[in-house]
């Protein structure tokens, strides 16, 4: 069998920074795998603006962004395997992939980091009553469509979820002349950023309707009409709200979900909030040497946040294979509910430490709050929180040294 | 005088802005985080400008990202869409390479955002 120190799953910018970081760290003998023909990930077909202010102080498109990251692994020649799918990977980290010149074949790894990315929500994850004609694709589905194929999946568009690819998806059918009828949101609020609102919908007077859905869908073969409904606070469809609109595409933007599949064959348990498994400080999961980061280990609607997040791994990563490994005493991190989860879910270091988060809906003037015991350790106040968008918190040395070792407890306090 | 409540489209962070047009033509904006922002919210008053990012037809009979180097004024959006989906790019580019010089007379170019060379 093939032995490497270190292999990488998945080359989205995770997997990129992830093996750039641990080249960075000394690691050589490393591999990064991808089934796809080319390096970048989801971003290829994320063609519009707006990425990389954060990181590279420009404004780029998805494609010129990857390729960044894509120049980084070129020059520091990592090796990369493209058209190769990752079939299995077993918890004493044997890989099991295969591809059209090799066939299938095994390898040994030292340390595995897992960045396989996410995937949309299928309709088949939401109960719309109706016929199931061709003509209902989830946006992503779409965007892959549009632009890397060049291909126009119709010209009367619905599109169901606010989330940022739907916006993104109203925009570019506009330009390519499709009319887009109507973007209905379960919640009273969008899913997507304040700045795709404007830009994707207001700039081409595209109505967004909150509190609405599709209930209804007609076509034999193709789509010909869905029937939308306003909700009530339960969700449930208003009586008298029900109207009928013609189009032959709905696009679905009702979320992303974590690849996870080969999380779970290597036996991770996956948490039931993020849908990805648990990680350390480290981003190392309950299983040594194998670590998850990018959308796989947690939905990032973002990329900002990713290469960083997977430079941590690549890192700790390269010092677990020279075995500088000494973790501390895990410490598991809680919380209240309306903080719906952290990232980290505990910590192994008493070392400075950040903790990302997310809320689970919109609260203005909060306090979030993080607890040692009784002890309350660390406080900050924020004019507003909304589920749509990364929070993170930094627990300093000082304060990470005192721990009682007791669980940590992170909640939020909710002002007027 | 004329004041109007904006939100920021130049980051994810999204600004709430009040941007007020001044008698005098000058602009005063409020709520912006940054450089960029106090921009976007003068031009938002004065002549709004958008980046458009497409994709181009190629010889091949793919599509290639492009976008424009800078934000072309918002009208010009839709024609630029028509003056991009009438090319046919039939010569090897790469990143950042002019694909429409000038487009539309804005002094913006259309530049490649991705690497064709399947040229035949
Ligand atoms: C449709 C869609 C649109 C998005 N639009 C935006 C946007 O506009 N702006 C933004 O900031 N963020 C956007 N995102 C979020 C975006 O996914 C992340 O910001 C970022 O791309 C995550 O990087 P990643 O490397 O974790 O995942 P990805 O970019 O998804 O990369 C994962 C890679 O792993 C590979 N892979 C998966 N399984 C295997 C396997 N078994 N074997 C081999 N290879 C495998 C995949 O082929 C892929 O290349 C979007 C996400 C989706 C799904």
């Amino acid at each position: 069998m093939i032995t490497k120190e270190l292999v990488i799953i998945g080359g989205g910018p995770a997997g990129m920074s992830a093996a750039v970081a641990a080249f960075d760290a000394g690691v050589r003998d490393l591999l990064i795998i991808e089934r796809d023909v080319k390096l970048g990930g989801i971003l290829r077909q994320c063609i519009h603006n707006g990425f990389g202010l954060h990181r590279f102080g420009e404004e780029l498109s998805g494609p010129e962004y990857a390729y960044r990251y894509e120049k980084m692994v070129a020059e520091r020649e990592i090796p990369v395997k493209l058209n190769t799918m990752v079939l299995d990977i077993t918890s004493d980290k044997v890989i099991t992939a295969t591809n059209s010149t090799d066939g299938v074949f095994q390898i040994k790894a030292k340390a595995v980091i897992l960045a396989m990315g996410c995937r949309e929500r299928p309709r088949g994850a939401l109960a719309i009553s109706g016929t199931r004609p061709a003509g209902i694709l989830t946006a992503g589905t779409a965007q892959k469509l549009v632009n890397m194929k060049g291909c126009m999946p119709g010209k009367n568009v619905v599109i169901l979820g606010s989330g940022d690819i739907g916006l993104i998806m109203a925009r570019r059918m506009t330009l390519e002349g499709a009319k887009v009828h109507a973007v209905c949101e379960l919640m009273p609020y969008s899913g997507g950023l304040a700045r795709n609102i404007e830009q994707c919908l207001h700039d081409f007077d595209i109505p967004l309707y909150l509190s609405t859905t599709v209930v209804g869908i007609e076509g034999k073969e193709h789509l010909e009409a869905v029937t939308v409904a306003q909700v009530d606070d339960k969700r449930r469809p208003i009586p008298g709200t029900f109207r009928r609109i013609e189009c032959d595409t709905l696009l679905l933007s009702v979320g992303l979900i974590p690849e996870n599949e080969l999380t779970k064959q290597a036996g991770l348990t996956l948490s039931p909030v993020t849908n990805g498994a648990p990680v350390d400080q480290d981003r190392m999961t309950d299983i040594e040497g194998i670590y998850s980061c990018g959308n796989v280990l947690h939905v990032h609607d973002l990329v900002d946040y990713v290469p960083e997040e997977a430079a941590i791994a690549g890192k700790s990563a390269a010092a677990y294979i020279k075995g500088d490994y000494s973790p501390a005493e895990a410490i598991p991190v809680k919380t209240d509910g309306k903080v719906r989860y952290t990232v980290p879910q505990k910590l192994t270091t008493r070392d400075e430490a950040r903790l990302f988060f997310r809320v689970a809906n919109i609260f203005r003037n909060v306090r979030i709050f993080v607890k040692d015991g009784e002890n309350e350790i660390f406080s900050l106040k924020k004019i507003k929180v909304a589920p749509g968008e990364m929070e993170s918190i930094t627990l300093k040395k000082e304060v990470m040294e005192k721990l009682s070792g007791g669980e940590l407890y992170i909640g939020m306090e909710v002002g007027e | 005088m004329n004041t109007r409540e904006l939100t920021c489209i130049v980051c994810p962070r999204g600004c709430q802005l009040t941007a007020v047009l001044n008698d005098d033509g000058s602009v005063t904006v409020k709520g912006n985080t940054c450089k960029r922002g106090e921009e976007y919210a003068k031009a938002e008053l004065t002549h709004p400008v958008r980046t458009l990012t497409t994709t181009v037809r190629t010889a091949d009979g793919s599509v290639l990202p492009v976008r424009t180097a800078q934000p072309i004024p918002k009208e010009l959006v839709f024609k630029a869409m028509k003056a991009v989906n009438a090319l046919v790019l039939d010569r090897p580019v790469t990143f950042g390479d002019v694909v429409i010089a000038d487009i539309l007379g804005t002094g913006v170019d259309l530049i490649a955002a991705g690497i064709w060379n399947n040229v035949k």
